[in-house]
């Protein structure tokens, strides 16, 4: 094995472990409102790794990441029910379409030097536009919403077997993690990293931020898209307020913070942690609509207030891991 | 298109409402002047006011008397909240206090959300029904009654940031923290007065609000967005500019509402707000980005 | 003679009613060492703002290598060679010294190794070599100021600009780092410095322009500037030459 190879494999195994212990999970556990839930908590990790990459990496955070969702939600929608296209196509199409509009918004955005409180607002300004556009336009089926036929063959994208659907949610989770930490060890990864740290000084070292801030939203609609193309397939139905409300904004930053912004594991760590007490609150106090996000609500402060390097700061306090994002 | 005297019945209509919007968008600006923090938790603290005042309303006291118990009572919880929880949770650094106030929204809202179940309630006021005719227009009463409302909080605004001896420590504050720190103002008291004005203030607009609109979980939802593109517009920080641009606003979405439709005259004023953030951050009004 | 590296031709800054620069005019020569001295508030930061591209001129032209560089941003000035270090010292406090030279270094190296490795070979030259997997907020001045000299330095720059990069440090740690800025002189790369610190000055240009009021009065040898008089009536104030010239001829 050549050292390269090693230190290759020293940097990835992490994640592929913990994607293979996951993996066993439908094998112990075959209680399908649990396998739901996980599913469920496994797309809010993939939007939230796509939040991540630009506000825990990049420091530019996203209010409004709903945009990137419900274009990837009704991307993979429309592109099958109107064009016929075949599922899978439909879904990288549905993430082009996302990275589109990443960065569409992000080259308005940046170019015009929003950022900190601005740049929150101006996405969720964006957002809430494609919301009304959504809800009120022929084409994605206004407020009706749009449905995708039920047709259950692998072919489809559409499976009888939850336990596909949570393999192929892993998939994506996995990759995205492989991603960020490849970018980690990369030169964008350092600029980003850098850019976030401090904009003025990346500039006068030669860093061209306004390229990379745009190669890194498009990066991260991709994957947040990713999250809305598969929700679709997996639900069969989306509208405006699904595809583009505040709840996916507000669960995919919840995630990575609470899980530890700026790492690889934050936003699967947090989605597990966040879905998991959701299901326990649940459980013992009944489906009381509501508490489980004034749950997250009280976590967010929560984190912020005590561990403003989540779950992953903790546990890397416990034991010395390799950790690249924030130091305190 | 339209015959004039329904473009300017929709532009007073417009003042109506914006003059609410103003209200609450003075809440807002006001806070980010001192605190140089956008309070997010701004809708759902709109609608706590509002849920108060229902049930104030339900206990037979009327919006327009149950205000001056509620907002100093909002004054109150609004000081407590920045200087027991959003202060010292945030460390002080901006991008916390922005997820702060966030997850406060969320447990504010949800919080009544639980309590309160997810039903629309209205309420019955006896001048609910009265208008005053101009002729091509009837303006509904307590919509006519917002206006004053808040006129009277505009002027009462003013004369509290420049002829009080508070006043002069807030502008001192939103100036130049340091310097208010050295000459012995109680910067931390300060902020906390500062969101408990505002606080104050939702909780007037609640009042005024409610006999036109009515009360559920994400009622101030509604507000929250269009509350940030009247600060954006008048200028972040300038309590006049937020006055000016929340009418503005009104007249805006009114206007959008008559030539786009209904279901897109929100539009018409998030494309607005995106094009100012866009080009003009600091708005008509603002001194700095 | 050849052109000099980086001319900066009647160039003025207005920042609304404030004039900053004044038509400042000089030229300094490749593999020189220059210094830009002057009273608080001359404009000094400002015309380095303008050299590395944070700000626009209002008027006249600044070439770098004979080529008017005016339009161009701060990180495309970096990769044709022009470096800065800023007054106020901006680490990127999140990651450790290594990791914030690195950052410099990748702009002449793609591969993470490299620029890894180029990161702690520069940190050599400074002295932080010692501090390479500490988090940079945990410096102290003089080692947050190496470090802005150390990511400078990493981007292999041909002009370096130095803001005011011994501000703060105590005389032995000045005297620490005149070796240092030596050795980059003798490595290759032309430094143009802005400097309080009058021994630094002495001991390290060979030509010094004196800013005051945006506006150069005076330039030459460290040793002829100081004894003009106007330039000591910029520092001292109105008639300062005049008395200490009757002070000389007193005690002559």
């Amino acid at each position: 094995m050549s050292p390269a190879f090693a230190d290759r494999l020293r940097a990835y195994a992490p994640m592929l472990a913990a994607a293979a212990l996951l993996a066993l999970t439908p094998l112990a556990i075959s209680a399908n409102t649990v396998l739901n839930a996980m599913v469920l908590a496994l797309l809010i990790a993939l939007a939230g790794q796509g939040w991540n990459i630009l506000a825990g990496y990049g420091g530019q955070f996203s209010f409004g990441h709903a945009a990137f969702f419900g274009t990837g939600a009704y991307g993979t929608a429309i592109l099958q029910a109107r064009f016929g296209w075949n599922a899978y196509a439909a879904f990288v199409g549905a993430i082009g379409a996302g990275a589109a509009v990443g960065g569409l918004i992000g080259f308005l955005s940046f170019r015009a030097g929003l950022r900190g409180s601005y740049f929150a607002l101006v996405t969720l300004a964006f957002a809430e536009v494609l919301r009304i556009v959504a809800n009120a336009a022929w084409f994605t089926g206004g407020a009706a919403g749009a449905l995708l036929k039920l047709d259950v063959r692998p072919e489809n994208f559409q499976f009888s077997s939850r336990a596909t659907f949570f393999w192929i949610a892993l998939g994506l989770v996995t990759f995205a993690m492989l991603a960020t930490r490849a970018l980690e060890r990369r030169r964008f990864g350092a600029y980003l990293v850098a850019i976030r740290e401090n904009e003025d000084a990346a500039k006068a070292l030669g860093v061209d931020t306004l390229k990379v801030k745009l190669q890194a939203i498009a990066l991260s609609a991709a994957i947040t898209a990713a999250a809305g193309a598969f929700y679709t397939q997996y639900f069969l139905f989306v509208d405006a307020d699904i595809a583009y409300g505040n709840w996916i904004s507000v669960e995919a930053l919840l995630a990575p913070i609470v899980g530890g912004l700026g790492t690889v594991f934050g936003p699967l760590l947090g989605a597990l942690a966040l879905h998991g007490l959701a299901e326990g609150a649940k459980a013992l106090t009944g489906r009381i609509p509501g508490l489980d996000v004034a749950l997250y609500g009280s976590l967010l402060v929560l984190a912020i207030a005590f561990a403003p390097n989540g779950l992953r700061g903790l546990l890397g306090r416990l034991g010395r891991g390799l950790s690249f994002g924030r130091a305190s | 298109m339209f015959a004039p005297e329904i473009v300017i019945a929709a532009i007073i209509n417009g003042l109506l409402t914006g003059a609410v919007y103003a209200l609450v968008s003075v809440a807002l600006t006001l806070v980010y002047g001192v605190l140089h923090i956008i309070n997010f938790a701004q809708g759902a603290m709109l609608t706590a006011a509002m849920f108060a005042a229902f049930f104030a309303q339900q206990a037979g006291v009327d919006p327009l008397i149950a205000v001056f118990g509620l907002a100093p009572l909002f004054f109150v919880l609004g000081y407590a909240m920045q200087r027991y929880l959003i202060g010292p949770a945030s460390h002080g650094k901006d991008s916390n206090i922005l997820l702060v106030t966030l997850g406060l929204a969320i447990v504010i809202e949800n919080g009544l959300l639980v309590a309160f179940g997810s039903d629309t309630r209205t309420i019955d006021v006896p001048y609910g029904f009265s208008s005053v005719d101009l002729g091509y227009v009837f303006l509904p009463m307590p919509r006519v009654i917002a206006f004053g409302v808040t006129c009277v909080v505009a002027a009462m605004l003013w004369a509290l940031l420049n002829r009080t001896d508070t006043g002069k420590a807030i502008r001192a504050v939103a100036r130049e923290k340091l310097g208010a720190a050295l000459v012995g103002i109680d910067v931390n008291h300060v902020y906390a007065v500062t969101f408990g004005i505002g606080a104050a203030c939702l909780a007037v607009a609640a009042c005024v609000l409610l006999p036109s609109y009515y009360v559920q979980p994400r009622a101030g939802d509604a507000y929250i967005l269009v509350a940030f593109t009247v600060v954006v517009l008048g200028g972040m920080g300038s309590v006049p500019g937020a006055m000016i641009g929340g009418l503005l606003i009104g007249i805006v979405e009114s206007l959008s509402g008559l030539y786009f439709g209904e279901s897109l005259g929100q539009l018409g004023i998030f494309l607005l707000f995106i094009l100012v953030l866009l080009v003009r951050p600091t708005g008509l009004f603002g001194a700095r980005a | 003679m050849t052109a000099p590296l980086l001319r900066v031709e009647n160039v003025s800054k207005r920042f609304g009613g404030l004039l900053a620069v004044d038509s400042a005019s000089f030229s300094v020569e490749s593999g020189s060492i220059a210094g830009l001295i002057g009273p608080n508030g001359a404009g000094k930061t400002t015309l380095f703002a303008l050299i590395s591209g944070f700000e626009k001129p209002t008027s006249g032209r600044i070439l770098f290598r004979g080529v008017d560089i005016g339009a161009l941003a701060p990180h495309k000035r970096a990769a044709l060679g022009i470096a800065r270090t800023f007054q106020i010292a901006q680490p990127f406090a999140g990651l450790s010294v290594r990791e914030n030279i690195a950052v410099g270094a990748h702009l002449r190296h793609a591969g993470r190794d490299e620029a890894l490795a180029k990161a702690a070979a520069v940190s050599r030259l400074v002295g932080l070599a010692d501090r390479l997997d500490m988090s940079a907020s945990s410096l102290t001045v003089a080692g947050r100021k190496r470090l802005e000299l150390a990511r400078a330095l990493a981007t292999e720059p041909t002009l370096l600009l130095l803001d005011e990069v011994l501000a703060g440090l105590n005389p032995s740690e000045v005297r620490d780092v005149i070796p240092v800025i030596q050795q980059i002189r003798s490595a290759g790369v032309t430094v143009l410095m802005v400097e309080h610190v009058m021994q630094a000055v002495m001991s390290l240009c060979e030509h010094v322009f004196v800013l005051a009021q945006g506006r150069i009065i005076a330039e030459g040898s460290p040793a002829t500037v100081t004894k003009d008089p106007g330039v000591i009536e910029a520092y001292l104030g109105h008639g300062a030459a005049a008395r200490l010239a009757a002070r000389e001829r007193a005690h002559g």
